[in-house]
Order: C-alpha cells, then structure tokens, then sequence
C-alpha cells in the first residue's frame, strides 16, 4: 500500500520538476560490477559514481560543489540508463547524451574532453592524453585527471593505458577496467 | 556552520514528522497538500538557508504556516468529517482514535500545532518553540490550555 507520505513525496517531485527546481537528479542502476549511481543536472549527466565508491560521500560532495537541491528522481535518468544498459550488453559503443563538465576544470577537463573522443574499443596513453590536453610532459598530471574523472563509463577513462600496455589505475578497480576491455574487445576474456 | 545535506536526506529524515503533524493540523485531505507546499516552499528557499543547525525546526516552521494558511482559505473553521474516508495506519501514526484527533483539529491553530507536535512528532518544548516561532513558555502554555480543552471536550 502506498502511504499517504509517499503519495505526497512523488506529487511534490513532479511539481519540483515543473518549477525547474530539481538542480541534481540523481538514481541508482545496477551494472555487471554493482550498482552505479547517476547525477545529471538541467545540463546533462555531472556525475557517474561506481559500485567501489561511496554514495552517500558522492551526493554530500554534489550538494556541496553542484547544489543543494539533490533529488531522487529515477525517471529523469530513464535515457542515461537504458544507454549504459545497452553498453553493458555489447549493444552501444557511442553514448549520446549531454553531459555537464562542471566539475572538472583547466587542465584536467581539457585531458578528460580529449578522453571522450577515444573511440570504442580503441586505447591511448597517458603520454598521448597529456600531449593532447596542451603539455605533453604533464603525463602524472594526466594520471590525476583521469583518476578523477567524475563521469566514468561515459567518459571513458578506462580506454587510458600506461606507455607500453599495461593497465595502470582505474577508480572502480583494475578488474573493472580489465572486464571493461574485454567488452570493448581490445583485451582477451 | 554545518553544510547543507542533499535535499533528499532532508526529506528522507524529516517527511515523516512534518506529515505527523499536519494531518494533525488539518486533517487528512488537506495534509496531502500542505506536505507539498511545505516542501517545495523549502526546496526554493533552501540553498540560501546558510545554516542546516536546526532543520527539522525550521521545516516545521514552514509547515505550521502553511497549515494556518489552509484554515484561513476555508475561513478558519475545522472541517466537519462525516464519515472517515480511509481506514488503516499511515506511517508514523499508529492507528488513531478519530474523535480525539477531530477534537485536536477543533483546537485553536496554535494550541493544535503544540499538541500535534508534542504528540503527534513527539517534539520537546523547545523544538515545539522553534517551529511556532513563540517561546519555550509560551509553547508550553498552549500545549496545557489545549491539553485541558481536550480533557474537557472529551470528558
């Protein structure tokens, strides 16, 4: 049975969304590595939290640099969802949905535009990013950015290896990023 | 100065209470509708509260205006139930004696809003204080004076 409150908790979402109050969206989704959490903004998707990393500390960390006016409003994510669905699948290798760079800047947001445009199944190198970001010698500082890319999966930092091959780091864990390869058929499963 | 939590985390904790006591306020048809205007009047003032010390006062505050409005579009008068539309238990509110919350209803706005926080929401004197925007004294002496119309009407 649903409760009086929670009637009054969807009916108060819906008119929060009229009013354009709704600054932060967010949902979980389930993925192969766990849930995922989902954060998009009126400018698009701001925020993909994975499985390894904590929630609650990612929607504090919103409500501090985004808004306060966070809001759990799974069907305002439908879009985001069904994307990574169908990426999980094997069905997608192009994302097309908006995305709010805002909580990147300078240097950082320049290596992690320069990530979004590796191709599926296709990998780089953190020296390749660097150069492509404006300072090839910037390479640990390369590292950094993808280390914390806000919107992993998306974004896909995971296609980022070190010079020569090898994994090197990955926010969601190196067994995501090896699983995450394989998908995109660039390492053997 | 404490940060403002996600709004979400404010609704998760406090939905329940500000429920509490406004189906205490205005009954159960009008509460759906005060719990909205409630909240969204406090989701557009929120990122400007610049303290989240005493939220749960603060939305009670809201709440206890917006339930005075809604007396005041129906002309201030309690609104007469015929019969009871729903019977069950709505979360936070154990299964409830109707004539003594229609008499609670037929209580002055600021003797209703003391009772209903006092035992509705299980508030103290001070939070009760708060959200009236009266003093602690004061709120008492509303919450006894409604207590003894109670007593009274339902002797």
């Amino acid at each position: 049975m649903t409760s009086a409150t929670d009637r009054a908790i969807e009916g108060l979402k819906a008119r929060a969304t009229e009013e354009g109050l709704l600054d932060v969206a967010y949902t979980t989704a389930d993925s192969p590595y766990g849930p995922l959490l989902l954060a998009q903004t009126k400018r698009g998707l701001v925020r993909v939290g994975l499985p390894n990393q904590d929630s609650d500390a990612l929607l504090v960390d919103l409500a501090a640099r985004v808004s306060p006016r966070v809001l759990e409003a799974p069907a305002e994510l439908d879009e985001v969802r069904r994307e990574l669905d169908l990426y999980f699948a094997g069905k997608l290798d192009h994302f097309d949905l908006p995305l709010d760079w805002r909580l990147s800047s300078g240097f950082r947001q320049r290596v992690l535009r320069a990530i979004n445009r590796i191709p599926y199944g296709q990998t780089r190198s953190y020296t390749e990013m660097a150069r492509k970001a404006g300072n090839e010698r910037a390479v640990r500082a390369a590292g950094t950015a993808c280390g914390s890319n806000p919107i992993p999966l998306v974004v896909p930092c995971h296609r980022v290896l070190r010079t020569g091959g090898a994994l090197g780091g990955y926010g969601g864990g190196l067994p995501m990023k090896q699983g995450l390869l394989e998908l995109e058929g660039v390492l053997d499963g | 100065m404490t940060a403002l939590p996600p709004f979400q985390t404010v609704l998760d904790d406090h939905s329940g209470a500000v429920m509490a006591i406004l189906q205490g306020a205005v009954g159960r048809e009008g509460a759906e509708d005060c719990f909205q205007e409630t909240f969204l009047a406090a989701l557009r003032a929120y990122p400007k509260l610049g303290n989240a010390g005493n939220l749960r006062g603060w939305l009670l505050t809201i709440a206890h205006r917006k339930a005075i409005d809604h007396h005041r579009a129906r002309g201030r008068n309690p609104v007469p139930v015929a019969e009871v539309a729903e019977v069950g238990v709505e979360d936070g509110i154990p299964e409830r004696d109707e004539r003594l919350w229609n008499a609670v209803g037929a209580l002055p706005p600021k003797q209703r809003a003391a009772v209903a926080l006092r035992y509705g929401s299980d508030l103290p004197h001070a939070e009760i204080a708060a959200a009236l925007g009266c003093s602690p004294e004061a709120a008492r002496r509303n919450l006894h004076e409604g207590l003894k119309r109670l007593r009274k009407e339902l002797a």
